[in-house]
């Protein structure tokens, strides 16, 4: 278990990775990540996932190999990671550079009422991602490590791993579009120009 | 057609759909065209560790523009069920190309479940389902299963029946 007093604010700190994001692409994974992304303002090239528990960084994978020479932000949470663990092999296998991977860890199921996650138990995924091959930072505590790690996110260095340790507590939901066929259809116009 | 033949015969129908992305859980049958897209410079093979992934995956890469596919054996089929309602509910294409397992002169009982249960599967998670069971047939299945998947978006599977593909035959070494 983390230490209270060092733990981050998850809107503050999605907040801090998609200020002047630039031309930044952002799959959001489930819940709370969603809900973080969204509060930080709507963006075409955003898409929330409301639900493929587990697919958030293999979706992320492909949008990357797809468009090489933009930056992919995964940013999900620790059930969510945990769930598609074996997607960090999958990306340690091809180790495109303009991927990265940030993991809100609050420690808990937030959406289902709080139940410990395997790193409560004391599971490390930086060790994980770093035993993939990813470029795996150690553990974020603090908003400069944020501030370096967004800087980073656009420096196509990776394929970069970043596990943020946040607080347990829970925001009014910010709650994004769920209709799946209008958010792919507003990203690929944003991204590819094409009409749904 | 030789295996061989008919793999090749496929590797150029995934050129001529400008399939851009293969992700795959290996499956004998799937050997050499594995291989050919591998070799092929404009394609990007990605090795998943479950089947699951590769429809994320898939979905990440249409956003970006590419065209992709997933090849698996029917086992697979069973570890993709709840992502698939991704593709259901972006109404996304997907197109698989999956070779069956458990059903013709099978000697592993333990590929018999997943291989009967394969086109049920599928089609509850509306996905349309596509046997072929001779060589004459593979190419335009495959053809016309990636066409409607990419140009009318219904998500689309390709079964290669074990009959076509050949049982896997075990040398048993004492």
């Amino acid at each position: 278990m983390t230490d209270s007093l060092s733990l981050l604010d998850r809107r503050e700190t999605v907040a801090c990775l998609l200020r002047d994001r630039g031309d930044l692409l952002v799959i959001s994974g489930l819940g709370s990540a969603t809900y973080d992304v969204a509060a930080a303002g709507d963006d075409p090239r955003n898409f929330y996932l409301w639900g493929a528990m587990g697919g958030t960084v293999a979706m992320a994978l492909g949008l990357a190999l797809a468009q090489p020479e933009r930056p992919v932000l995964a940013i999900t949470g620790d059930g969510d990671m945990l769930m598609g663990m074996g997607s960090l092999a999958t990306i340690g296998a091809k180790r495109p550079a303009n991927l990265s991977v940030v993991v809100l860890d609050n420690e808990v199921y937030g959406e289902t009422g709080g139940q410990p996650t395997a790193i409560a138990h004391g599971v490390d995924l930086v060790t994980v991602a770093r035993g993939c091959g990813l470029n795996a930072l150690d553990h974020i505590r603090d908003m400069n490590g944020v501030g370096t790690l967004a800087e980073r996110i656009h420096r196509a260095d990776g394929p970069l791993f970043a596990n943020i340790k946040i607080d347990a507590q829970e925001y009014v939901r910010v709650l994004p579009a769920r209709d799946g066929v209008w958010l792919r259809s507003r990203f690929r116009e944003a991204v590819l120009g094409l009409a749904p | 057609m030789a295996e061989t033949s008919w793999s090749d015969a496929l590797f150029d129908v995934l050129v001529r759909q400008d399939i851009r992305q293969v992700a795959y859980v290996p499956d004998a049958g799937h050997t050499r065209l594995i291989e050919r897209c591998t070799a092929y410079p404009a394609m990007e093979t990605s090795v998943l560790t479950t089947e699951e992934e590769g429809i994320a995956l898939l979905a990440g890469a249409w956003l970006g523009g590419d065209r992709g596919i997933l090849l698996m054996q029917s086992s697979g089929v069973g570890n993709c069920v709840n992502m698939l309602s991704l593709i259901e509910n972006c109404r996304m294409p997907f197109v698989s190309l999956i070779t069956m397992r458990g059903e013709w002169g099978e000697f592993n009982p333990w590929q018999a479940p997943m291989g009967l249960a394969t086109p049920d599967v599928l089609n509850r998670m509306n996905v349309q389902v596509h046997r072929v069971d001779a060589p004459a047939d593979v190419v335009v299945t495959l053809d016309a299963a990636i066409a409607q998947s990419y140009d009318g978006m219904l998500a689309s599977a390709v079964l290669l029946s074990q009959r076509l593909i050949g049982s896997k035959d075990f040398e048993v070494v004492d």
